[in-house]
């Protein structure tokens, strides 16, 4: 009789391990997911750098230093490896992308250029893509985070060795927003 | 977020029992009218079968019977880029494992609507006269309100409540038309054989019948109302903007164009009331949407952040209730969330009933229903509808020949065809073998044949891209000027 009962408790405690196990491994999956969503976004941003650099060198070229920031800026973010470095190295990018916009309104030619608006509504979009999906995986990242925090699976995440996750911030303030763009 | 929807499909769940409820005593009361007490619960079957068989069609046809019913086309992002690049964004924001299809309407009617079973299966259709007139920020917020209806798996619910309402219509139409009459008959003659039972029965089958739809309607209505503020809610939570939802609901008021083909049934899957222009008051309680003055002002009393606890607080202000719009759990989910600045890129655009707008609104129908354009050296435009049979002809103001492109296309698809049958290449010798490359031939709305599949694709005034890709094979198709 005693033994049933433990076999009983022990058969609901496995179960409620096992569901509270599962439930970690997949939010972990899915803040995973999360992050693989805001690299394509700067991937694609880092694809588009280089076409926006060639439709307006020719327009400005008294401003190489901006661009070179530009370029250099990128070549750093693509380099970058952890969720920390990679925050810092996109955060110069978008500083340098935020100075840049604000050098292109002494360009009227440009501005009227078909080619560069086509790329700004590109960059915007790509701009707009990569906060929402920094915004998707830090809500990601904060229900991961709970979890692993509160009662009762904290113990199974103890045990199984599940680690909070990094949020993605842009570390300097001034370098917060996504660059404005707007020629109007 | 997900606490939210959660909560959110309770408390749809026990309004939606509610009216289920409604029906089959409906079903129940009127099979006891019409065959004596032993009816009910064939009565009971016969709703139950009525909802079951239009709820079954609703599931696996209802998107596409609500786009056809709609007109809406569905478009590749060569007609719209930028409509395209918002959907993507606010995808993204919801974090949607997959991309919604979009359609365009082609109505100068400024609305749009999401309809779906499921996420997966989602579709997103905006009107022509919404795209000429919204900016990209407000843009942005109405895709961001018709990604809450998927994301709060609004839709579905919506269309099984709307089915219930219909059954429910039917049902009691049913019996006040032609089974009204029979069934006093039967009252009569069960009166004279003694039995006092019925007639009670099928006076309250009669109440009720009255009763029930409108009963039904404003359980409805008021599902309706409150996915509407919900959807707000989370429309500003996805764009953390709330000025441009209030902005783009302030340029949809304005307008009195109406949508074609519209009922109250699928009335509430717009963003904002397509009814609304038939005389009727907005704010009474069969409204299915709520005032859009009202929507309005909430978003604008947003001034501290963009979550869920601050949408709430302005409802309270602005509607003077003291009602929780958002269940509790839905509102600890994180800390305020700031408020983005406007960032909107490019210009406003131009005045609906401007020539520019006009001519926008036009361009972009026409691009819609696949129509050609044309340009002809000396500067005019022509614009030809898919039916358009000649090969070529000539400019009325300069009298130069024009070729039409297509004719060309299809002549040499033929040649391809026979081409491909002669010695079977493989597909891709085939793409190797074709010129992938169209010069454009002016500034305007071009249309292209993907030289491997004879897609069609439409080239916007705004595209300036070096390459695009065919919607249907996924060639790559080198674009130059």
């Amino acid at each position: 009789m005693e033994l049933i009962v433990l076999l009983i408790i022990f058969f609901i405690v496995a179960i409620f391990v096992v569901s509270i196990y599962n439930s970690l491994v997949r939010l972990r999956n899915q803040v995973k997911n999360a992050w693989s969503q805001i690299d394509v976004q700067l991937k694609r941003r880092h694809d588009l750098i280089p076409n926006l650099m060639e439709t307006v060198k020719g327009y400005m070229k008294h401003e190489r230093e901006t661009l070179e920031n530009i370029t250099s800026a990128r070549s750093r973010a693509m380099g970058a490896e952890t969720v920390g470095d990679k925050a810092k190295a996109e955060g110069e990018l978008n500083g340098a992308m935020s100075k840049f916009f604000l050098v292109v309104e002494n360009y009227p030619d440009l501005k009227a250029n078909q080619n560069f608006l086509s790329l700004q509504e590109e960059l915007t979009s790509t701009e707009n893509k990569i906060s929402y999906s920094r915004q998707a995986y830090n809500d990601q990242v904060l229900f991961f985070n709970n979890k692993i925090e509160v009662f009762p699976s904290n113990i199974i995440a103890g045990m199984f060795n599940f680690k909070q996750s990094e949020f993605f911030e842009i570390s300097d303030p001034g370098e917060r927003d996504v660059p404005k763009v707007d020629f109007s | 977020m997900w606490e939210l929807i959660r909560q959110n499909r309770r408390k749809s769940f026990i309004l939606f029992i509610m009216m289920g409820i409604c029906l089959l005593l409906l079903g129940y009361l009127l099979g006891m009218a019409f065959w004596g007490e032993g009816g009910g619960p064939a009565g009971l079957a016969l709703a139950f079968i009525i909802w079951a068989v239009l709820s079954l069609v609703s599931y696996f046809s209802g998107d596409s019977i609500m786009l056809r019913m709609a007109g809406a086309k569905l478009v590749t992002p060569d007609v719209h880029p930028q409509l395209f690049n918002v959907v993507e964004e606010m995808k993204i924001a919801a974090s949607l494992p997959v991309m919604p299809k979009v359609y365009i309407i082609d109505t100068p009617a400024p609305n749009a609507f999401a309809t779906g079973r499921n996420p997966e299966k989602s579709a997103i259709a905006v009107t022509a006269g919404l795209l000429t007139r919204l900016n990209r920020d407000e843009l942005q917020g109405v895709v961001a309100h018709e990604m809450s209806h998927i994301l709060n798996r609004d839709i579905l619910f919506m269309t099984f409540a709307g089915i219930m309402l219909g059954s429910i219509l039917l049902l009691s139409r049913m019996f006040l038309y032609s089974g009204g009459g029979r069934g006093s008959r039967r009252i009569e003659s069960k009166k004279s054989s003694g039995g006092g039972g019925v007639p009670i029965v099928a006076i309250i089958a009669i109440i009720f019948a009255i009763l029930a739809p409108i009963l039904a309607h404003f359980l409805y209505m008021a599902i309706s109302r409150q996915r509407e503020y919900l959807a707000d809610a989370s429309a500003v939570r996805l764009t953390r903007y709330p000025e441009g939802l209030a902005s783009a609901l302030e340029k949809i008021s304005r307008s009195d164009k109406e949508i074609p083909n519209v009922n109250k049934v699928t009335a509430p899957m717009y963003i904002a009331n397509p009814l609304r222009a038939k005389g009727k008051k907005a704010a009474n309680l069969g409204s299915t949407h709520p005032p859009i003055k009202e929507r309005i002002r909430i978003l604008r009393t947003m001034s501290h952040g963009a979550d869920f606890a601050q949408y709430q607080e302005a409802y309270q202000s602005v509607t003077g209730k003291d009602e929780n719009l958002i269940p509790s759990s839905g509102l600890k989910d994180a800390a305020a969330i700031p408020i983005r600045g406007r960032e909107t890129a490019g210009v406003e655009p131009p005045d609906p009933n401007s020539k520019t707008g006009t001519r926008q609104l036009n361009d972009l129908m026409r691009a819609v229903n696949e129509y050609l354009f044309v340009a002809c050296v000396c500067g005019l435009r022509f614009k030809l509808p898919p039916d358009f049979k000649k090969k070529e002809f000539s400019c009325p103001r300069c009298q130069r020949n024009i070729v039409v492109p297509t004719a060309e296309l299809a002549a040499a698809a033929v040649v391809l065809d026979q081409l491909e049958a002669k010695d079977k290449i493989t597909a891709d010798a085939k793409q190797t073998s074709i010129d992938k490359t169209y010069h454009r031939t002016g500034t305007g709305w071009e249309t292209l044949s993907c030289p491997s599949c004879g897609h069609k694709l439409q080239l916007s005034p705004d595209f300036e891209g070096d390459s695009i890709k065919c919607g249907k094979c996924g060639t790559e198709i080198k674009i130059e000027k």
